[in-house]
């Protein structure tokens, strides 16, 4: 067994105990990698790796496989492979890792993946053979075993570190403990969080986590528009954003509009991120600041990082 | 039971656009016993057409007729054999098993279907509502779960839940309406006191014991050996 090896730059940082950062990149519905290899060059120095989204909402984009390889090449980025068990079965998802393999992908986020009920085609037919937790089984499987699912041998088996999603604002939030356990159990690694935008949420979290030995790193999304707020608010469930931050960001637009709310962004969670790094037990920051990645490096900026 | 949802009448006008002599075949198991397919249905059917058929300009014959369990091929054989020479069509009200028993009992025949056949499930007098239950996936795990079904009513079919589409015990599947079965098996398991059931990890499925088309029965186990 080979367990709490560090394979990437990101298990190393956590293994340190260095205060961590990562960020996150989504290919959307294209060919080009333009966009994405803008997003990694703006992360790059100011996060240790960044996660490549797979279908994200159930939406159908490019496969993250590409990018991961190509931040990684070009750009010098360490990739975290998003891979949900929504789109491919057993056989597509061992294919999918030892592709990721090859291509020098050290690190997998083990995701269950939205339905495609919430997509943009929701006439597909779920797959869902694994789940995150079997995902999980996979994964250690085949890095600690060097075998698939049924002990089938594989030449050369991939050498990653397994993270896991959780989400701080599930409710309830006991059953969501219980299962981040059985994950941490089965061999994940570390931790990534889903957007949370109130420090006593994070801090609730960690304290009902705080028997997990695993690294949390604590997700935050940056508001790129009002619009984005309000649609987090209403339709992503569980997501809570506190009326004075709503009503900071408001009054920001109302004053000076898009550069103003940006600004008013950077000085919201960089605060937070001060806020988590000095009083609570974190590994880190999850920053998910899609299209506008240019944002993170200010945020931590004035978070004094 | 067998849940069955009537089809448009449109739809069933079509599939009937060539017959002539039309045997309308109701079930008085599942179909009747939620009277969708039943005898009164058969009757009322046989009614519909013949008006919706002047409509159209069609001047068919139309019988209807029901029979015990139109899943049991001896029995539709038996019941159904001394009257159905004088058909060339039949609509059959029963799920698709029995349309298929139909078809293998009657290979000379049109068998059309008069029903959607959509779930096993439970019924809700009060509510007139009908919940699916379970999927018939060969491999029973409702000791575990606290006798309510993941495979069934997880909308991902998870083992290992709930997953992070689940808000305030809701399902992101159709609008946070529907429970989350994990919550619920949570919650069951935890006045049962056998967390450990909830805690334990379920490796992946063995999707064999579901593989269609599923056989049963002492043929089925000699053709395995």
């Amino acid at each position: 067994m080979t367990r709490g090896e560090a394979y990437s730059e990101l298990m190393k940082s956590l293994q340190s105990g260095r205060f961590t950062y990562t960020g996150e990149l989504e290919p959307l519905k294209t060919t080009s990698l333009h966009e994405v290899l803008e997003g990694a060059k703006n992360l790059k120095g100011h996060v240790v790796a960044a996660n490549v989204t797979d279908n994200p909402t159930a939406f159908a984009y490019m496969t993250p496989l590409i990018p991961c390889y190509f931040i990684q090449k070009e750009v010098g980025l360490e990739a975290v492979y998003q891979l949900t068990t929504r789109d491919r079965n057993r056989l597509a998802i061992v294919s999918d890792l030892l592709g990721a393999g090859a291509l020098g992908i050290r690190n997998v986020l083990a995701l269950t993946g939205d339905h495609v009920a919430v997509g943009d085609n929701p006439q597909a037919k779920p797959v869902f053979d694994l789940d995150s937790a079997t995902l999980v089984y996979l994964l250690r499987k085949m890095v600690d075993e060097g075998v698939d699912l049924n002990g089938g041998k594989i030449q050369d088996p991939p050498k990653f570190n397994v993270g896991v999603a959780a989400n701080p604002n599930a409710d309830p939030l006991e059953p969501e403990v219980f299962k981040i356990d059985r994950k941490i159990r089965l061999g994940a690694d570390f931790i990534q969080t889903q957007a949370v935008y109130d420090v006593e949420v994070a801090r609730r979290f960690l304290k009902e986590t705080s028997n997990i030995k695993a690294p949390i790193l604590i997700g935050i999304a940056p508001f790129r528009s009002i619009g984005m707020m309000e649609y987090m608010t209403k339709f992503v469930p569980g997501i809570v954003v506190p009326e004075e931050m709503q009503q900071r960001l408001r009054k920001a637009r109302e004053k000076g509009g898009k550069d103003a709310i940006y600004q008013e962004n950077v000085e919201i969670f960089g605060d937070f991120i001060k806020e988590v790094k000095k009083t609570t037990s974190a590994a880190g920051i999850h920053i998910m600041a899609i299209g506008f990645e240019w944002i993170v490096p200010k945020i931590l900026e004035y978070a004094g990082t | 039971m067998i849940i069955l949802k009537e089809k448009p009448l449109n739809e069933v006008l079509d599939y009937l656009s060539e017959g002539k002599r039309v045997l309308i075949i109701g079930c008085n198991g599942c179909a009747g016993i939620y009277q969708v397919g039943g005898e009164k249905q058969a009757t009322m059917m046989a009614k519909l057409l013949e008006m919706a058929g002047k409509l159209r300009g069609k001047n068919w014959e139309l019988m209807p007729t029901t029979v015990l369990r139109q899943c049991d091929g001896q029995i539709v054989a038996t019941t159904l054999r001394p009257i159905i020479d004088g058909y060339d069509t039949i609509l059959s009200l029963a799920c698709g098993v029995g349309v298929q028993t139909l078809v293998e009992a009657f290979s000379e025949k049109v068998v059309v279907p008069g029903n959607d056949t959509v779930f096993l499930g439970a019924q809700d007098r009060e509510l007139g509502m009908f919940y699916e239950r379970c999927r018939a996936c060969g491999d029973c795990i409702l000791y575990e779960t606290g006798g309510i079904c993941p495979v069934t009513r997880c909308a991902k079919g998870l083992l290992n839940g709930p997953c992070g589409g689940m808000s305030k015990g809701k399902c992101e599947v159709g609008g946070w309406k529907k429970d989350c079965a994990w919550v619920l098996i949570f919650n069951r398991l935890r006045q049962l006191k056998k967390m450990d059931s909830f805690t334990v990890f379920r490796p992946p499925r063995d999707f064999r014991v579901s593989q269609p088309p599923r056989e049963l029965g002492a043929i089925a186990e000699e053709v395995k050996k």
